[in-house]
This record gives C-alpha cells, structure tokens and sequence, in this order.
C-alpha cells in the first residue's frame, strides 16, 4: 500500500511541473525552451518543407494530421511487409503476412501497440528498433498536438481577439505542435527514464541476440537464444508515451525489460506522468484553476478509486484455489517479484491511460480485476491516452455541460461558447461509436464461431472477446490473451476498431472545437454555468459512469460479471 | 395579470385520449425517433403474441407486454394532445367574441355594415361609442378609451390615439368614449394570435433550436441502446442462452429515454401556453427559448418605468413661510390648470388638507405661455398666485420688486439633485417655496428589476434626461445601469455594440421609432398599446402593454430549457433501476445464478418485466403536470440551482423507480 501510495505522488509531483513547462512548449509566446530546442526544430521543418509561421484552422489542421498519418502507415506497413530484404535483420527474419503487417502497422500507428506477433521473435531490428520505436515518439505527439489544438479551440483560437465572430480560427500549427512534442517533450524524458533503466539492467545494445548456456544442464534445454537491443530506450518511450507494446512478448513483466523494483517503479511513474502533465497544461492553457481543479479531482477519485477496487480483488484468493488449504491472493500470471498490489496498480493505471504495457497477464485477474481494467478502458478519460485521453474527457465535459446547461436555463455553454446541435450531432456520433464498434464486433466474432478462434468457453471467452476489441478501440493495446488473434479476422477487424476508435475521437472533436471557437463568446455572469465546482464534477462523474453503465452492462454481464457470479457460486468456470 | 384557464376538464382529458390514438399513425410517430422505436417494438411485440397464439403456446406474458407498451405510446401522445388543448382553451380566451361582431367597413366615402370575418387587412372601419371593435388594428383617426378587460382582464379604461405609441387596438374590446377610423392590420386567420394558436398546434410548429440538439441528443442515446439490445442475442446463444424477444423489447423500451422523448412535445407546448397565459403573444418559440439566455434588457424610462408624467410629490416653503400657506397657494396656481402637473398639485394639495377651496370670485386663470414660462390664476389686478420654472418666477418678481431669497436657489437645486423638476411657487407679495415634481416609479418595479438581475438580466434605462435626474431614477427604480441623454437612435446602436460583446440583449418599447431596436434585439417586446411598425418588428406583444412582463417571458424561456434538461436527467437516471429489474429476469431462466443481480427480489422475471414496463409507462402521465407547469425556477445561483436539479431529478431519479419498481412488482405478482 505504501508503495502505491509513494509512486502515485511522485508521479503527480513531477506532472505538474513537467505541465507547467509543456505550457510554454506549445505558447506561440517566446520560452526558455527555445534556446535549446529552436536550431534543432528548423532542421526538422527545412527537412519535411513546412513553414512554421502557419495558422492553420480546424479543418487544415485536421487534414494535415490525417495525411501525415496516411503517409506514415503506408511507411510502416511496407517495412514490416518487406522487413526480410531490408537492412538490420542479423536474425534473418520472414516477412509478416500481409493482415498481420496492416493490423501491426495500423497498431502502432494508432498509438494503441496491441500485438499480434511476438516481438523478438517476428521483427526485424529495422521494424522494431527503427519503425516502431518512430512511430512510439511520433503517434503520442500527434495525438498531443489534436489535444493542444481543441484547448486553443475552446479559448476562441489564437487570433479570438483579432478575428471576427463567424471566422474561421487559427487552432496553431500542426506539424510545429507535433515536433515540438517530440523534441521538447517526448525525447529528454524518453533519455532520462532509459537512462535511468539502464541502470538497473535493461539491456542498451545493438548487438545480435545473444546465445547463453543455461545453468541446468541436466534439462532437455542446454542453449538459450535471447533477443536483446536498444531495449531501454524502446521501453521508456512505450511507457511515456502510452504506447504499450513492449520490446519482449512478456512486456514488462519480462526481467530483461523490467528487472528492479526499481525499474517497477519508474515505469509505472512513467505511465501516468504526461497523461497528468496534461491535466495541468490544460487548465494553463485555458487560463483556468478551477477547471483545472475540477478535471484533476474527476480523475484522480476515479483513478484512486480503481486502484483501490483493482488491489483488492487481487488480494483475494483465486477461485481455482478454493478448495485448497493454501489461500492468499491472486497470484496467477503475476510476477512473484511483484506481488499482487503492484502488479493491480500497474493493471488499472495501463488499462486508464490506453498504454497496455504489462507487468503481469490481465487475463488472469479475478474477475472484479478484469471489469475495472475494463472500466478503465471504456471510460478511456480518466488521465487517458497522451492527449486522446484529455481529448475523450473534454467530450464527457461537453456532454455533461449540455444537460447541466438545459438544467439551470440556458442555452448549453462552455468558457462562453455555445453547444448547439451542430455539435450535439458531432457528441451524438462519439456516444454511439463505441457501442457500435465493440458490441457490434464482439457480436459479430462470438455469433460465428470459426472465427472467433479462442482457447476458452462460455463467459470468459466472451470476456476475452470483449476486452480485444475494447483495448483495440481504447488504443490501449493490453491483451487479455489466451486469444489465437494472428488471423485474418481478428487482424482485419481490430485494424477496423483501431481506425475508428483513434481517428473519429481525435478530428470529431477538434472539428467541435473549430465550430464552438467561431462563435460569439457570451460572457459569463451570475446565471451562467461554471464548471469548476463540486457540483458540476458530481454531475459529470454522473455522465461517464451512466454513459458507460448503460452502453457496456449487458456484455459485462454475460461476460465478466457473469463469470464472477459463477466462480462464486459454483466454483468452476463454465 | 396573469389569467389562470381551467382547461383540465374532463371533456378535454376524453378528446385529448381520442386525439392521442388519431397520433399513432406511423409518418406522425416518425417525427420523434425515441417513441417510434417504441412504436416499432409494439408492432413487433404484437406480430409475436399473434404467432403465439397461432401457435398455440401461452401469450399472456407477450399479450400484457405488448398492451402495456400500446398504452406507454397512447400516454406519450396524450401528454401532447392535452398540452395542445390547453394552449387552444388559452388561445380562445384571448380572442374576446370576435364570431358575432359587427364592421362599418369603408368603402369610398360611404361606410357599409359588414360581418367582421370578412374584413381583410387594410381595410378602414369606423367604430363610435359603445361598439366593439371589429379586429385588431391601429387608429389612423381620432382618439378614444377602450375597455380592454376581455382581453387583459384589466377593467380601467386605457386611452388610445392615433398617431402615437398608443394607437393600437385589440379587436373584440370595447370603445367607451370617442369615434375613431381604426386600420385593419391583418388578413383573416392571420393575426398574430391565429400565428400564436399555429404555434401550438402540431402541424406549424417548429422545434426551438434547444429542442432540435436535444431530441439529436436523445436519438444518439437511442441507437446506443438499440445496438446493446440487438447484440445481446449473439452474445447469449454463445453461452448457451435463449432469449425471449419479447422480453428483448421490453428492455430497450425500457432504457430508451421515453420519459422525455415522450414529454418533449407537451413541454414545448406548455412553454408557449404559460407565455399566452401571462398575455404575451410570441411569434416563434424560438423567441420565447432565447429570452432565458437574454443577459441585457433595455428600457425606455417614461412610460415603463415610471408613470411618463411628472407628479408633484412635495412642497418645500420658503424661509418664514408656512407650509400650510405654501399649500394653499400652490393650489390656487393649479386649481385651473388642466395639465397633468397641476392636476397632480391639486391632488397632493388636497391630501395634505387643510385647504380652502371657496373658489374667489371674478378669478382668472394665467395658462401657461413660451413667453411668460408661467401658470396660476388671477385674482385680481394686484393679486395672484403663480408657478414657474425658477428662472420665470424670479423675473416675474423682480419685475414686480419683490426680493428674491438666496434660499430659493438652495430648495431647487435639492430637488433637482433628487431628480425632481422645482417648480417655484409666489404669489404677489413673495416668494413662498417650491414645489417638487418628479417623475414616479412605477409600483414593483424595483422588486422584478432585483428578480431580473438574481436570473443574469441586467437592466439599462434610456433616457433623454439629464445625467443628474436619470442617475436618481435609476438608482430608486433599481435598474443596473442607464443611459442619459439618449437620443432614438442611440437604442439600435446599443443593442448593437452590446451584441458585439457577445450579449443577447432583450427591447422593450412601443413608439415607431423603437421599431429598428426591437428588430435588432434578440428579444423585441413590443407592447399592444404601440404602433403597428413596433408590433411589426418586434418577436413578442404584450397584450397588457406592461414592460416589466419581460420577466415572465424570460422565467418561461428558463424554466423550457429546465424542464427539458431534468427530465432528461431523470430520464437516464431511472435506466439504473430498469437494468437491475429487467437484466436478471432475462437470464434467470438459463442462468439462476444471475439473480444475485436482482437487488430488488422481484417476483418472477415475467412480474419484473412487465413491473418495469408498467413504472416506465405511469410515469409519462405521472409527469405531465409538471410539464405542463415547468420545473419551478427559483432566482438562486446556477450552481445551486443546478445541485438542486441534480438532487432531485439525478438522485430521485435513481432511487425512485427502485421503490415503485418493487411496489408495482407486489402488485403484480399478486396476479400472476
């Protein structure tokens, strides 16, 4: 407990000034960082040919992050579909088939680093080291950069003041937003935290796999081959970055990526550290403490709550274990080293914030354990994703602002800025997509047997179908394994759900943003709503938990909760 | 005046059931995407009790869904049909006699006598003493008072002129005294009544632009819960679990908002008929909805907020002299005045008593001249009483010898700092003090500028007085802010400037130079007393002509977008309870260990069902009263008022239906 407690306040200690800096990062206004960082940054631009100096409205900015991203996954998928012939393959790997190349490419190219394939041993140097650890430093800035834009969008755009009611507003920069995530942001973070992990034994190398005899020789194995790599700069960017796909199959509950309590303990900081950041940087942003407070007081009682929740189921016994003398909490598919109450912290914190990295299997939690890490996914707004996550709370916020607004008699607005039905049309399409998405697929696969291709039945296979398609929405990416997911369908159609679940939650709300920021801004007086208060965050707390009761409690029933209540009544699971 | 109109009777609850099931066609129930799902699952619900009565296999669970699911239809409908009711009960009681009346339509030089259905705007008729006007109009000639009780229920006689801000008439009122030619100013069928009974009834009337996002809102909501009911089946075979479709129906009734999509039309409704009941006709609902959010009210100070006239309110005597001979001298300088000031001289003289009012003999009355600035009467060549402006009294005196006291210039300069106008009182011999004139505040109007301002509405009074004297208004009236020395054109620039600073401003007036203001501002309120051109351009009339009824409008406008917003809320919250009643019944056949989930530990999953069902289908008309009445607005904080909506919509709406869900479920299973 004290543990949690200790890595959870030095992750909000070191998110507030790392937030404080990422205002200054994305101002238009000159910052310290710009001494450092500028000459760099203009080799960047002079080399992708982009002009700085540009405003962009929501709609440029839009299709500037949706090419950017269109060109990047064609990229990834020829390297990883062509990995044999290109370069840095010492181990002379195949080539990936050409589902598994789209739904890997799509993967990671959706922040969200849900595998298929097993890492060391389907990826060549090349597509691992180079590609996807590319695409780990650039899809969270992407998504960073959507996240600043909707801020600007909501104060009006950087030209409010100059721009009249009905112009289009300038929301920034994209490809100056994204580049300043990555070099301002998302690198020296990444180099301290790899440092700090190479420390502690995570191997640094680009030597070929090494070859050791094992100290058994008696055992039918006297000869191991381990991968090893730049792997500590690989598993700080897949943890700050809330990537997730790690440099082992195991992920980090593998000792090479994840060998101290040390090492634990930096990591799970780093999971959560700019999904808080943010928090802070948006109230900055939006010159505004009390929404500020508000939104980091949301999060962190759903975030403790969770933990809490997560924790004590897995310091209950395992059902398996019922009729055994020997009871004690939960230790299947966990790390000894690790013991339950990190293992949960670890699970409920990746499970929140769309990472999906692990340090123990999550198909093996009880089944309370499994429903929370599942919540947390749902919600996929309590800290979130590096700036998607920001980007799905501000869309609860929009909700639950139209029906307080409706609610004291006025026209629903936020910081002055109208919701009207060009925007709850938008709201609309967001509540019913994730229904649609994952009901509709998890339908879809369990309704057709053949393919659903899974090594359990009754409820949990429900659940395991469940939880792939709501982490591949999420883009969060955790498995809950015990799935045969590397085949046509499951490749094609989690590529479908990534797709969806990244590029509609991003362009929808910047596309919000853009219209509410055109708009005349009505100014705030005693009849108008204020949303730093605990009556609005009861409100809002209010929407996300009935939204997501209402939409998920049927599968949650025939899946989780219904195999809980058949642990717990018969001891065996159906 | 707010004119409270039974319509509840019984006959309108029997029509507004049989209108109720004319509604269930399918291109009407089309019109609100929430009930048509539920039409749609009736009609399937009602396919599939057919088939198991083909089929030979029990139907009374099927036959009680599917009658209960026509009746939460039925009920839905009726909570619009008797919101229409009432508004056409509301409307009529406005339209005084019109059927029988009688026109003396011109025709050339002639007048002939006509029947006023027939008479079309522009039309010129002629209305004496002791008729009724014919239509609504404006007087081109002459001038008359009016009886216009039948229509504002108020029974003092109102004066109307024409060619001024007081010549429009409603048709059905009648004329007192006077002869006028009155202007027809609309078509048959075309009044802005007619328009107003339009916007209640179904055919014309729009959705206001809160109700559009919310109805998308609930559509959404919709969908979500017609996938989550369309999987489950898919799901349950997977574990082996067969589903009853009826009971599938019955859940997604169940969690589709039908409380608010149900009541979404009656509250609209409503909306407008509390508008009409306090004598205000809109011309769009869209108005009416945009007054909650107005932020600025502007108004005229004379004939708002206070009386127009100036009234004398005190008498200040001079130095050495007594009040009782200030008095009775300001009397005599009144007593034959006829304009309004002196009148209320009079008056004020008479309430402090003591007066001699022996009329002296061979008096004369002094009117007022440009020349002199001076009125009072003449007793005889050396005797008189006047009252003037201090500057005319001063030169009269002077003229005559008589010393002006420095005391003097101190009396009038107190009452003009108060706003007042002094009026100097002398007579032949000195100068005996001052009377003080000014203008007074109409009665409650200080107590709904304060209600105004609790609700966001901040009042600005334009005037074309002076600084000094508007500022003293201003303050006693309570308003927020004024604006002196303004010009008629200031208004329209106002409106604007304030509209640029993101303000939704709201304009009360009359004359036809308020006319481009009350077209401008987001809420123009005309009064019924004004010009056609000022009808013509703003979006409401008040029939009683009362410029502070602006309150009503935007507490209407308010209390729209409260009622729709907690009914939503409740409507959600009670999907809580529903889930816990309906999910275990679903499973509890194939799954027995799934009835840990039903907390309420209901009878049967048939008696849980249809329970649900039922509490879902009661609470339609459970709730039409406080549709119809909107949730009560209390001038309090929005956060407050936000925590008590939550309070008792959010959290009753998740406890309640627990309780009741579990009461009808005794009932029921008393039965099955």
């Amino acid at each position: 407990m004290f543990e949690i407690i200790l890595i959870m306040t030095m992750a909000i200690a070191l998110a507030y000034p790392l937030g404080r800096y990422m205002i200054g990062v994305f101002s238009s206004e000159a910052h310290f960082s710009d001494r450092i960082f500028n000459p760099i940054e203009r080799i960047i631009y002079r080399c992708i040919g982009v002009n700085p100096h540009t405003s962009m409205n929501w709609k440029s900015y839009g299709l500037a992050f949706l090419l950017s991203n269109l060109m990047l996954g064609i990229i990834a998928f020829l390297i990883l579909k062509f990995q044999h012939v290109l370069p840095l393959n010492p181990d002379n790997i195949g080539p990936l088939s050409w589902d598994l190349a789209l739904h890997t490419a799509v993967s990671f190219l959706t922040n969200t680093n849900q595998q298929h394939y097993s890492g060391q041993a389907q990826l060549s140097y090349l597509s691992q080291g180079t590609l996807i650890v590319t695409l780990q430093f650039v899809t969270p800035a992407m998504a960073l950069a959507v996240c600043v834009a909707i801020l600007r969008g909501m104060m009006g755009g950087r030209n409010e003041k100059l721009a009249k009611e009905g112009a289009e507003r300038d929301l920034g920069n994209y490809y100056v937003d994204t580049v300043r995530g990555i070099v301002r942001v998302l690198i020296p973070l990444a180099a301290v935290v790899a440092l700090i992990l190479s420390s502690q034994g995570v191997p640094s190398t680009f030597k070929e796999a090494q070859t050791v005899t094992t100290l058994d020789q008696s055992s039918a194995v006297i000869e191991q081959t381990i991968p090893v790599g730049p792997v500590a700069s690989m598993v700080a960017i897949k943890q700050l970055g809330t990537n997730g796909g790690g440099w082992y199959g195991p992920n980090s509950s593998n000792p090479l990526e994840n060998p101290t309590p040390f090492s634990n303990a930096i990591e799970t900081i780093a999971i959560v550290l700019i999904p808080i950041a943010i928090v802070f940087m948006a109230g900055g942003m939006l010159r505004r403490k009390g929404f500020t407070a508000m939104s980091f007081a949301v999060m962190a009682l759903f975030s403790a709550s969770f933990i809490g929740f997560t924790v004590y189921s897995e310091l209950q016994p395992n059902a398996a274990f019922n009729e055994l003398a020997a009871s004690g909490p939960n230790m299947e598919g966990k790390e000894t080293r690790f013991g339950p109450e990190l293992s949960a912290l670890w699970g409920t914190l990746t499970t929140q914030t769309s990472n999906g990295s692990v340090n123990a299997m999550h198909d093996s939690f009880n089944p309370v354990g499994g429903l929370i890490t599942r919540s947390g996914m749902l919600i996929n707004g309590i800290w979130g994703g590096v700036g998607c996550g920001f980007v799905n709370f501000i869309v609860y916020i929009w909700i639950a602002v139209f029906l307080s607004g409706l609610m004291i008699g006025r026209t629903p607005e936020l910081f002055g800025k109208k919701i009207e039905t060009r925007e709850i049309t938008l709201l609309g399409t967001l509540i019913v997509l994730p229904t649609l998405v994952i009901l509709g697929f998890t339908a879809i696969t369990v309704a057709l047997p053949s393919l659903t291709g899974n090594s359990n039945p009754g409820f949990h296979a429900i659940s395991q179908v469940f939880y792939e398609y709501t982490s591949a929405f999420a883009n969060n990416g955790s498995g809950f394994e015990g799935l045969g997911d590397n085949t046509v369908w499951w490749n094609v159609s989690c590529v479908i759900t990534l797709l969806l679940g990244r590029y509609l939650p991003l362009v929808i709300p910047l596309a919000i943003a853009g219209m509410m920021a055109k708009k005349r801004t009505v100014p705030t007086g005693v009849g108008s709503l204020s949303v730093g208060n605990v009556t609005f965050a009861v409100t809002l707390i209010a929407v996300i938990l009935i939204l997501n009761f209402l939409s998920f409690l049927p599968a949650a029933v025939i899946g989780p909760i219904g195999e809980a209540l058949q642990l717990a009544t018969t001891g065996v699971e159906g | 005046m707010t004119k409270q109109v039974k319509t509840l009777t019984a006959d309108t609850v029997k029509d507004s059931l049989i209108d109720a099931l004319k509604k269930m066609t399918p291109t009407n129930m089309a019109k609100n995407p929430v009930m048509f799902v539920v039409w749609v699952g009736t009609v399937i619900s009602i396919l599939l009790t057919v088939f198991h009565i083909s089929a030979g296999e029990p139907f009374g669970f099927e036959l009680c869904t599917s009658f209960i699911l026509f009746i939460t239809l039925w009920f839905a409908n009726f909570s619009e049909s008797i919101a229409e009711a009432r508004g056409r009960g509301q409307a009529s009681s406005l339209r005084a006699t019109k059927a029988s009346l009688v026109a003396f339509k011109k025709n050339g030089e002639d007048f002939v006598e006509t029947d006023a259905a027939n008479l079309k705007k522009d039309d010129v008729v002629s209305v004496r003493q002791g008729q009724y006007i014919p239509a609504d109009g404006e007087i081109i000639k002459g001038v008359a008072t009016v009886n216009e009780s039948a229509v504002t229920g108020e029974s003092a006689a109102v004066l109307r002129e024409a060619n001024t801000d007081h010549s429009g008439v409603i048709g059905g009122t009648k004329l007192l005294t006077g002869e006028v030619l009155v202007r027809v100013s609309d078509d048959p069928g075309n009044s802005f009544l007619d328009k107003m009974i339009g916007l209640v009834e179904g055919a014309e009337r729009k959705k206001t632009p809160n109700e559009v996002a919310l109805t998308v809102l609930l559509a959404a909501l919709t969908a979500v819960f017609l996938l989550v009911v369309m999987t489950l089946p898919a799901l349950a075979s997977f574990v082996n679990v067969e589903l009853n479709y009826v009971m599938l129906i019955a859940l997604l009734v169940c969690l589709i908002p039908t409380t608010i999509g149900g009541l979404l039309p009656a509250i609209g409704i409503a909306g407008m008929n509390r508008a009409l009941s306090a004598n205000i006709i809109a011309k769009s609902g869209k108005a009416v909805e945009v007054a909650g959010d107005i932020d600025i009210l502007l108004l005229d100070k004379t004939g708002t907020i206070t009386y127009g006239d100036r009234q004398a309110t005190d008498f200040i005597p001079a130095h050495g002299v007594s009040k009782d001979t200030l008095v009775q001298a300001a009397y005599w300088a009144s007593v034959e005045d006829p304009t309004p000031e002196g009148k209320s001289i009079v008056e004020l003289a008479r309430e402090t008593g003591g007066l001699d009012e022996t009329y002296p003999e061979n008096a004369e009355f002094i009117p007022f001249s440009p020349s002199t600035r001076l009125s009072g009467l003449k007793i005889s060549e050396s005797k008189y009483y006047v009252k003037g402006s201090g500057d005319a009294v001063r030169l009269l005196e002077e003229e005559r010898g008589v010393a002006w006291s420095d005391g003097m210039n101190a009396h009038i300069g107190a009452v003009a700092k108060q706003g007042g106008t002094p009026l100097v009182v002398a007579d032949h011999e000195r100068v005996l003090g001052v009377v003080a004139l000014t203008d007074v505040i109409k009665p409650g109007v200080a107590e709904r500028f304060a209600r105004l301002r609790s609700l966001g509405v901040k009042t600005v009074m334009v005037t074309g007085d002076n600084k000094i004297t508007a500022g003293a208004i201003a303050a006693e009236a309570g308003v927020d802010d004024f604006i002196a020395e303004a010009k008629p054109e200031d208004k329209l620039s106002l409106i604007r400037e304030e509209q640029a600073k993101g303000h939704l401003v709201a304009m009360v007036g009359d004359g036809t130079n308020d006319a481009p203001a009350l077209a401008q501002a987001d809420v123009g309120l005309a009064m019924n007393s004004g010009t056609q051109a000022a009808k013509e351009a703003g979006n409401m009339v008040d029939l009683d002509s009362d410029p502070t009824k602006l309150l009503q409008v935007v507490e209407v406008g308010k209390q729209l977008l409260i009622t729709r917003g907690a009914m939503t809320t409740f409507s959600l919250a009670n999907d809580v309870a529903k889930y816990f009643a309906i999910i275990p019944a679903v499973f509890a056949s194939a799954l027995p260990f799934m009835s840990v989930l039903d907390v309420m530990r209901l009878g049967s999953p048939q008696s849980a069902v249809i329970s649900a069902l039922i509490f879902n289908a009661l609470i339609i008309p459970a709730l039409v009263p406080l549709a119809l009445r909107g949730v009560k607005l209390k001038a309090e904080r929005a956060e407050k008022i936000l925590r008590n909506n939550m309070l008792i919509f959010g959290l009753g709406g998740v406890v309640l239906p627990f309780v009741i869900i579990k009461l009808i479920d005794m009932l029921v299973s008393a039965f099955i």
